[in-house]
């Protein structure tokens, strides 16, 4: 409605940040909309639904409370939807229910009576369509009513504890201020919500209320009152009622709808792993493939940029630092843009199909071996491609701690811009024509293994030690298959590789331009060749003073520069490496930069990349943390400097050991 | 009067009605605002390819659960009472 294109959460919490926009009624007047995430209760369970209730509680001190509620239900699950609205209700706000996917329903054979709901309620009801555009013009024209009414929704509250909400209610209108209504919901609230979310920017209750609620929570479990239950028994009560009274089942009941029918091959003990693994198989030799000529393309643009820079200014400082910094380090990262937008096409289509619950349905009990849920399965997955989105998808994740963990051990998948270094160092450590094509490809699955294990094994670690807690919960809606819309797939395709490009963008950018600067100053002078110029740098400088900690891992103060530079984006050390052994870099052909790698010695002659060292770099490149946009997206969604530091500790400090003991019983063995 | 049994030990694709599960836990606050309440009658729809989590459909819609929740959820079989 508002042009930001927003989309049905058929995977449950998919839609996570209150997204603001402006549309217009049927007159013209501007109306802000703010789209709240898919939630189910009040009674917030994961940050998602925490927005929404504090939002909707004005909780909030960076939003207003709305003026009005708009409600969408799906009309193929009334009941359960109805439970949210009817905590709304309590509001005693303006509420327009939205009736969607009505042909759904009707297909299942349900009649809604729209005019009943409408009547018991006392709320405007809008049946809609919204895949065929039908109701909008309706909703809208209810959305800019002036005389919005006000619910006439009256429930008893059970007797047990009517006393109680009513002493909350005047202490949340005397202690916090808060209008009678809001108070009331807030009441009922506080007695459902066993372990409140709290989100940042919401405000806390009064010491007062805070100490009545401990109180009543104290006597009822001395009387073995079980007050939730109540509470919730009684809602879905009337919920019951009113949806009996609403809805007209038709008496042909169908047998087994096609959502069942597709569930029984998808999750089935067999079929369900062949499904899993072609869809898996068909989205990695997508991204591998199809994004093959984009970013040849891409590559390719990006270079005659540089050269056209290159053409039109006089040599000197700024040109250098415009290619070599700018240009050089921003298409380092914009070249990934198409696997991304592959992966971000997938994961929406598998999302709005519905299929993305059904791979964590499957992939739970495995995943939950290492205390991990069947949700981390997606972010993990999307990880190989690029751990910053693999981070960003774990926001489907209910349970913080489990979030945590999947954010922890996410960038040891390995990500795309390992590859650059894999095929360097395999290439380097077996020279082509001598061993089968085999020997290559074992190499570099084992790398990917190497990284998928590391993962879960240091998600069991974390789960039994720092973030031990309560068994994480599977309870999901498993939503039925729709088809999806593709042209949603794509918008949000696009919205998210924006993101990507927004964030990892500017953060390249500025480190690209502090690695340029480090590699070209202070000046060795002018007659300097750049490997003088490179030694002489305060890359250089840093290469040499790391030195000492990585000599014991058979690397040189040389590799050092590769992996400083390294932090920056690890493809970076292709082509640190070459500036660093003085070759020309060639974009077609890696053999003189191969051929200088064999020819690198350390000062006493010995070989420098021999096979153990070529190994060693590579494992320390499975899982080590050198990537400063995962630390920028790790810092934005964990909202602290803690973990994405932690994460640098850890994770470089089990490379440095595991290449550590590499190195050292590889060099004890003769290799 | 049929003895309730637990959740996890009816049979795939057998209908029950709830009988009750505990009053505390995360788990069963999160089951009861889903709908799922004493008195509501459910249909064990499968198992998951490895034997959990468990699928179970209710009031029209489906929803997962892990056995270790379905060990203390308590359903009768045969007529609702």
């Amino acid at each position: 409605m508002t042009g930001l294109k927003q989309k049905v959460g058929n995977y449950p919490g998919v839609t996570v940040e209150r997204k603001i926009g402006t549309a217009y009624s049927q007159h013209g007047q501007p109306m802000t909309v703010i789209d709240l995430p898919g939630a189910y209760s009040l009674a917030a369970r994961s940050p998602d639904e925490a927005v929404t209730r504090d939002v909707l509680l004005g909780r909030r001190a960076d939003t207003q409370m709305p003026d009005r509620v708009v409600c969408i239900v799906d009309a193929s699950n009334l009941e359960r939807n109805l439970y949210l609205v009817h905590q709304i209700l309590d509001l005693g706000r303006p509420v327009i229910l939205v009736i969607n996917m009505m042909d759904v329903a009707a297909a299942s054979g349900l009649k809604i009576r729209i005019g009943r709901l409408e009547k018991q309620l006392g709320i405007p009801v809008i049946a809609t369509q919204a895949s065929r555009g039908q109701g909008v013009i309706e909703l809208k024209l209810a959305m800019s009513r002036p005389d919005l009414p006000l619910p006439k929704h009256r429930w008893d509250i059970p007797a047990a504890i009517s006393s109680a909400v009513a002493e909350l209610q005047a202490s949340l209108q005397d202690s916090d201020g808060k209008p009678p209504l809001i108070a009331r919901a807030e009441a009922l609230l506080l007695l459902t919500d066993q372990d409140p979310v709290r989100v940042s920017g919401s405000q806390p209750l009064s010491q007062r209320t805070a100490q009545i609620l401990a109180t009543w929570k104290k006597r009822w479990e001395d009387e073995g009152t079980d007050w939730s239950a109540m509470l919730v028994g009684a809602r879905y009560e009337i919920i019951g009622e009113l949806a009996a009274d609403a809805t007209e089942q038709s008496a042909t009941t169908v047998t087994q709808n096609a959502s069942d029918r597709i569930d029984a091959v998808v999750t089935h003990g067999i079929g369900g792993w062949l499904v899993l693994g072609a869809i898996m198989t068909t989205l990695f030799l997508s991204i591998f493939t199809l994004a093959e000529y984009p970013m040849d393309l891409i590559d390719s643009l990006v270079a005659a940029l540089s050269d056209s820079v290159k053409n039109h200014m006089p040599p000197g400082d700024l040109r250098d630092l415009i290619t070599d910094g700018a240009i050089a380090g921003v298409g380092g990262v914009v070249i990934f843009l198409p696997q991304i937008l592959i992966l971000f096409f997938f994961v929406g289509l598998l999302e709005s199909t519905g299929y993305m619950a059904r791979a964590a349905f499957i992939m739970d009990r495995l995943m939950s071996r290492v205390g991990l849920n069947g949700r981390s399965f997606i972010p993990l997955l999307s990880s190989y491609a690029c751990a910053i989105p693999g981070i960003m998808a774990t926001r489907t994740i209910e349970n913080p701690k489990d979030r945590l963990v999947t954010i922890l051990v996410a960038p040891f998948m390995s990500c795309s811009a390992r590859l650059p270094v894999y095929l360097l160092m395999i290439a380097a450590l077996v020279p082509s024509g001598d061993v089968p094509i085999m020997t290559k490809v074992g190499l570099m699955l084992l790398m990917y293994a190497l990284g998928t294990f590391g993962a879960f094994g240091f998600a069991w670690v974390f789960k039994r030690t720092l973030l031990r807690g309560e068994p994480s919960l599977m309870i999901m809606e498993l939503p039925p298959y729709r088809l999806p819309r593709i042209k949603d797939v794509f918008m949000q395709m696009l919205e998210r590789g924006g993101l990507f490009l927004k964030r990892a963008g500017t953060i390249i950018l500025g480190i690209s331009i502090i690695l340029w600067f480090l590699t070209a100053y202070p000046k060795a002078g002018p007659e300097a060749s750049p490997g003088e110029q490179i030694a002489q740098s305060f890359a250089g400088q840093a290469g040499h003073f790391i030195e000492p900690v990585i000599k014991p891992l058979g690397f040189n103060w040389e590799i050092g520069i590769g992996l400083i530079s390294s932090f920056a984006a690890r493809e970076v050390f292709v082509s640190a490496t070459s500036v660093v052994f003085n070759v020309e870099e060639d974009e077609e052909n890696t053999a003189p930069l191969l051929a200088a790698l064999h020819e690198a010695t350390w000062p006493d002659g010995r070989q420098l990349f021999t096979p153990l060292v070529c190994l060693t770099l590579m494992v320390f490149y499975v899982f080590a943390m050198q990537c400063v946009s995962t630390v920028a997206v790790v810092k934005r969604e964990t909202n602290s400097w803690r973990w994405p530091l932690f994460q640098i500790g850890y994770q470089t400090g089990f490379a440095w050991l595991l290449c550590l003991a590499i190195y050292q019983t590889g060099t004890a063995l003769g290799y | 009067m049929v003895e309730p049994i637990a959740l996890s030990q009816l049979t795939v694709g057998s209908s029950a009605t709830l009988h009750s599960f505990p009053k505390t836990g995360a788990a069963f606050l999160r089951l009861r605002e889903m709908g799922l309440l004493p008195g509501t009658a459910l249909k064990l729809v499968r198992t998951a390819p490895l034997g959990d989590p468990l699928e179970i459909k209710f009031r029209g819609y489906n929803l997962t659960l892990r056995k270790t929740e379905a060990d203390h959820v308590m359903v009768t079989t045969g007529p609702t009472p």
